[in-house]
């Protein structure tokens, strides 16, 4: 196989608080191919979003990257210079639709202007050229050219969310990382953003990056999963295996929880406990306390990760021989 | 040609609450301009015409997209908003009524002992606040960032008149907190919300709605902002408390497989209407309205298959305004039903389909099953 487009190998984003050092992101390694779609899944708090923002190296402060490599592209960015890195990766190679892109807008512009910027920046482009651009990106994610005009309250919820994902694709970067693309929308506009998604991934090729808690959202788009723990990816190979055959204890219990719509009616399961405080994690599998199976072992020692099936990937001491 | 029966609600010996006809208008304030030119008040219609009926020990819920409507019916239950017109009859629980001493005032509409909340003054109302009580959305906006978790709960206490010094309310809001399963409850009491998790937050919340132990709970989509892996954990305790205490759940969602899971009945709401009602388990794997269908169809569904097909669901547009509601059927302009059938147009367009029984306790407000 070619290159990947991104390799993202032992990273580490810690955030340096009064009350200790968050490992947010602890020695994570992934990669994706052009045209690929990865959905990151865990519960609130478990560093997905830390992750996403280190791929756009804007970790809020105290958080910085700690340790480890992101290859995008054939290039180390975490070596490459602020100034660098905004000129030729953000938004150009890497852009991102941020959570809760309903309020992401800035209420004082037309959405036109707030897309035009991207190009008056990046390109240096004047603003009618800007906006030139931004009827035919508006159009590309199915909304009225005519509405470059429109302030962001005049346009619903879902149009709002297709502005957000326009901006994001202005400069048709190779990734775009979705953080929660369909947070706080109704079923059917997240269904059309989802649909939305399928096209631009089956026809631009964009590489996405799909965060969500929720693993149902994931399944429509992803080709590959991983699913973080922690801060750790627990589980990691193609959709059609770790949703079929999940071998994590915690992925099984993520999947068990989901009520179906169809079927038999089996009681829900829910995983007890709460997620570990990234400041003192628990030592050995940090699943370990909540985990149905745990044995001796994951209380001291931490798992290494195995592969169970081809390119299906699992940190768990059940399937370590 | 059997008799098409039209939706109404039932009034009988096992009926917790009744709805009938229940109307939520918010009138827009008029500009200048408009003062001026006399032009007519528009109103933004909430709830246009909703009647339901609640059984006792049921769970029974209302689902549909935001601006639905099913928060304010919710509200309006609890008379948290004025209503426009309509009546809701409700039969307190036992304990309520002997203790009541305006019992005797209020106005009763039927044998069993059921009260016209419409018709209660507000002072007469408050006894019977404690016997319907409400769960809020979010956990995190919901709960008084700047008062520990004893003071939320004895808010009611105090405002109720229930235990008389600190310590027999203390014992009440850790037997509440225990219940709920917040222990040790000593140790919860005196933290401070921002110190719980999104799901002991909402743990609270609930243990807040049962402190007055209340026989009708009304549970606005109580797990929408928590974690998909925990939400299960918090519908369970609310399963299991409403056991023990033999309470009424009205559950607002928009989530239709949730629904599927936890409620005996359903109303799909649209536009401030009910489109259809039922059996929720019958409503959601077989539906009928067209509204229904889409909706259904566009849940995700834990199946990788799905990232390879791209299919829209099968309604057009969006969402119209609740001040311009549409005329007859107010699905009609997102309809996909009505391309399929153009003989019905004229109807859908001018008349307002009514909600009728279809099958035995199925009702469906759609003309194309009205024909048949």
């Amino acid at each position: 196989m070619s290159e990947p487009l991104l390799e993202v190998k032992n990273l580490k984003t810690y955030f340096y608080t009064l009350r200790g050092i968050v490992r947010a992101v602890d020695d994570v390694s992934f990669e994706l191919y052009r045209g690929e779609s990865l959905g990151l899944a865990g519960e609130s708090g478990c560093g997905k979003s830390t992750l996403a923002f280190s791929l756009i190296r804007l970790v809020p402060p105290p958080g910085k990257i700690s340790g480890g490599t992101i290859i995008f592209e054939g290039r180390d960015v975490t070596k490459m210079s602020e100034e660098e890195f905004r000129r030729e990766v953000r938004w150009r190679g890497i852009s991102m639709i941020f959570q809760g892109a309903m309020n992401v807008l800035n209420p004082v512009y037309t959405i036109g202007d707030q897309i035009a910027e991207v190009f008056m920046i990046h390109k240096g482009y004047s603003k009618r050229e800007g906006l030139e651009e931004a009827k035919k990106l508006l159009q590309l994610v199915g909304i009225e050219p005519r509405r470059v005009k429109s302030y962001p309250f005049e346009l619903s919820g879902g149009m709002k969310q297709r502005a957000v994902i326009a901006m994001a694709l202005a400069l048709s970067p190779p990734l775009v990382i979705a953080d929660e693309p369909t947070t706080a929308l109704d079923v059917v506009v997240q269904a059309q953003i989802l649909n939305l998604m399928k096209r631009l991934k089956n026809e631009l090729r964009t590489s996405i990056m799909l965060i969500s808690h929720d693993l149902s959202i994931i399944a429509e788009v992803a080709d590959k999963i991983a699913i973080m723990y922690g801060g750790k990816i627990v589980e990691y190979g193609p959709s059609d295996l770790v949703y079929n055959n999940p071998r994590h204890p915690y992925t099984r219990a993520l999947l068990n929880s989901i009520p179906r719509l169809r079927g038999e009616i089996r009681d829900l399961t829910w995983i007890p406990g709460t997620p570990p405080d990234l400041i003192n994690p628990p030592p050995g599998c940090r699943f370990h306390p909540r985990c149905p199976h745990a044995m001796e072992r994951c209380k001291k020692e931490e798992p290494p990760v195995v592969e169970v099936d081809r390119n299906h990937y699992v940190a768990c001491w059940l399937y370590t021989k | 040609m059997s008799e098409v029966q039209v939706y109404k609600p039932v009034l009988d010996k096992q009926t917790k609450l009744v709805v009938n006809g229940l109307k939520v208008y918010f009138p827009l304030r008029k500009s200048f301009v408009e003062v001026l030119m006399r032009k007519p008040r528009l109103y933004v219609r909430a709830v246009d015409g909703v009647s339901f009926d609640v059984k006792d020990g049921e769970v029974f819920a209302l689902a549909g997209e935001s601006g639905c409507g099913k928060t304010t019916t919710g509200k309006a239950v609890l008379k948290l908003v004025e209503t426009t017109s309509g009546s809701t009859y409700y039969l307190p629980s036992r304990g309520i009524m002997e203790s009541n001493p305006y019992y005797a005032l209020y106005k009763k509409v039927s044998e069993y002992g059921h009260i016209d909340l419409q018709g209660i003054p507000d002072k007469l109302f408050k006894p019977l606040r404690r016997d319907i009580q409400m769960i809020w959305q979010d956990p995190y906006g919901s709960l008084n960032p700047r008062r520990t978790i004893f003071e939320i709960l004895s808010e009611a206490l105090e405002i109720h008149g229930v235990g008389s010094t600190k310590s027999e309310r203390e014992d009440i809001v850790a037997k509440a907190l225990e219940e709920v399963k917040l222990t040790p409850a000593s140790e919860f009491m005196y933290r401070y919300p921002h110190m719980l998790s999104g799901g002991q937050r909402q743990r609270v919340g609930i243990a807040r709605a049962l402190i007055l132990k209340p026989s009708l709970i009304v549970a606005d989509e109580p797990v929408s902002m928590l974690d998909v892996s925990i939400r299960a954990e918090i519908l369970q305790l609310m399963m299991e408390l409403k056991k023990i205490h033999g309470l009424t759940y009205i559950f607002i969602t928009h989530d239709l497989a949730l629904a599927r899971y936890i409620s005996n009945r359903i109303a799909i709401m649209y536009l401030g209407k009910i489109v259809e009602l039922g059996d929720a388990r019958r409503v959601i794997e077989n539906p009928y309205h067209p509204y229904t269908k889409a909706l259904v169809e566009a849940i995700p569904e834990p199946n990788p298959e799905r990232r390879h097909v791209i299919k829209e669901p099968s309604i057009k547009g969006e969402v119209p305004s609740p001040i311009n509601v549409p005329t007859g059927c107010r699905f009609h302009p997102r309809c996909v039903a009505l391309d399929q059938h153009p003989e019905l147009e004229e109807l859908c367009k001018k008349k307002e389909p009514p909600l009728i029984e279809i099958e035995p306790g199925r009702y469906v407000a759609c003309w194309l099953y009205t024909k048949k």
